[in-house]
């Protein structure tokens, strides 16, 4: 709960301490807007790799990397090591299914869901999802569970933008979408054996 | 008219009973044409018409005197050359926001009312039907909007750069699901808005009819739950970034072809 109000008032810290005046589409995306419930305006206003992911064409290769460097730092990775085993893949099915939260008709209370199957695919049984990430059908059956693939995985769902600074993914972790123990359900989903992913 | 009227209440019931077997569909075009004899929309058009021409508000005036950018009361092509700059305002405006000032100027009715407003209800539902009306004179025409005039031009600049501006905290911007060919969110499929064909797919098919609710949305309705669901903070009815990001669309897709009104799921 504490994070998911620290984290937006991180975004904003890192802003008011940026000198550069408004842009006018910057000031467009403020004036534009009006605060409605748990939606409020300072989610008009743009942290560093949203504002250097905000053009069609790529930052260059050094900003990339300095972004992404600094957004790995913000990862919290699991006490005790634990990356999937205290989770249930049957509560990382619901998270993964449920695009629910953090819109303005949703309350502090809504209970977020990851929206995964918004844009992967993850059960085979399930021809009802998204392309816009890559198909991640049999996820550990083809990758294993390494420490090194669990540790990526769970950076990558804590905070995507560390690995590619301008990637669509939420930063489910940082951005207190998700929370520790959600994440090592959708763990669970991704690498228990037992999980419709990896049958 | 009576014939007519049956024959959109027979569409209207097959809409309201058809969706559960669709809640799974990849396929919806072949869908879309079934109905496209029967678009539920028609009602809503019936019912604008009737708006257009009723003397209505303080002022007790219909809207026959409205210029939509070809001269008074001329409704026929109109919407297909919008948005554009309106010399009266001094401001570029949607199909929305130049009715609105219509609405305001000719019959009385406060704008602030309609900006205050919500979708589905009072006045902006009255709106409604009448976009479904205005738009669908527009039906079959190619998009023409017009991106020499310097204003349209700076809403449209603008416009693009609002479509990739990522904000809230999903890091979502307009280009997050709709900047690539092929994609899909779960099994919608999304017009890639950054090309000519996309753009003129999603600008040339809104206002729609939206057979999983039975609603008819305008594209301030529907900019208003994109930006709903990428958890951005509420966009302002009418305000500047529907209406930036609404001449990026029109012009983006300038040439293409207008469905006016859709059909949706």
């Amino acid at each position: 709960m504490n994070k998911l109000i620290l984290a937006p008032l991180a975004l904003y810290a890192s802003i008011a301490l940026a000198a550069d005046p408004a842009t006018p589409v910057e000031t467009m995306m403020k004036t534009s807007f009006q605060a409605n419930g748990i939606a409020s305006l300072d989610r008009q206003i743009q942290d560093e790799v949203q504002r250097a992911c905000s053009s069609a064409a790529l930052p260059d290769a050094a900003t990339m990397k300095a972004l992404e460097e600094a957004e790995m730092k913000t990862i919290q990775w699991p006490a005790d090591g634990d990356y999937y085993q205290g989770g249930d893949w049957r509560e990382g099915q619901k998270i993964a299914l449920s695009g629910r939260g953090l819109t303005w008709t949703d309350t502090a209370d809504t209970v977020n869901g990851g929206g995964c199957y918004n844009c992967h695919g993850l059960d085979p049984a399930n021809e009802s999802y998204g392309t816009i990430g890559p198909a991640l059908h049999g996820y550990a059956k083809l990758r294993g569970n390494s420490e090194e693939v669990l540790k990526y995985t769970w950076g990558k769902l804590w905070n995507a933008k560390a690995y590619n600074a301008c990637s669509n993914m939420p930063r489910n972790g940082f951005g207190g979408i998700l929370t520790e123990q959600q994440i090592r359900h959708v763990m669970a989903y991704l690498f228990d054996p037992a999980s419709p992913v990896n049958k | 008219m009576r014939k007519k009227l049956m024959s959109v209440a027979l569409g209207a019931t097959i809409a309201s009973t058809a969706p559960a077997p669709f809640a799974q569909e990849l396929n919806f075009d072949e869908y879309r044409q079934m109905l496209a004899d029967g678009n539920p929309a028609e009602l809503f058009e019936m019912e604008g018409e009737e708006l257009w021409t009723s003397a209505r508000g303080p002022k007790n005036a219909s809207l026959e005197q409205c210029d939509l950018g070809l001269g008074a009361g001329v409704v026929a092509g109109a919407a297909a050359q919008m948005p554009r700059y309106f010399e009266d305002t001094g401001r570029v405006q949607d199909l929305e926001s130049r009715l609105m000032h219509c609405m305001e100027t000719l019959q009385g009715i406060p704008s602030a009312d309609i900006i205050k407003g919500r979708f589905g209800r009072d006045e902006r539902a009255k709106m409604a039907a009448i976009v479904a009306y205005v738009s669908a004179s527009s039906k079959g025409k190619p998009i023409n909007v017009d991106l020499s005039h310097p204003k349209v031009r700076e809403m449209y600049e603008l416009g693009e750069q609002a479509f990739f501006f990522r904000a809230g905290v999903m890091d979502f911007s307009c280009a997050s699901c709709h900047g690539e060919d092929g994609k899909r969110i779960r099994a919608t499929s999304l017009p890639n808005i950054t090309t000519a064909k996309g753009a003129a797919e999603g600008w040339g098919s809104w206002p729609a009819y939206r057979v999983s609710n039975s609603q008819f949305w305008t594209m301030q309705h529907r900019l208003w739950d994109c930006f709903r669901q990428q958890r951005t903070a509420e966009p302002v009815f009418g305000s500047d970034v529907t209406i930036a990001l609404s001449t990026f669309m029109a012009g983006k897709g300038n040439g293409g072809e207008i469905v006016w009104p859709g059909v949706k799921r």
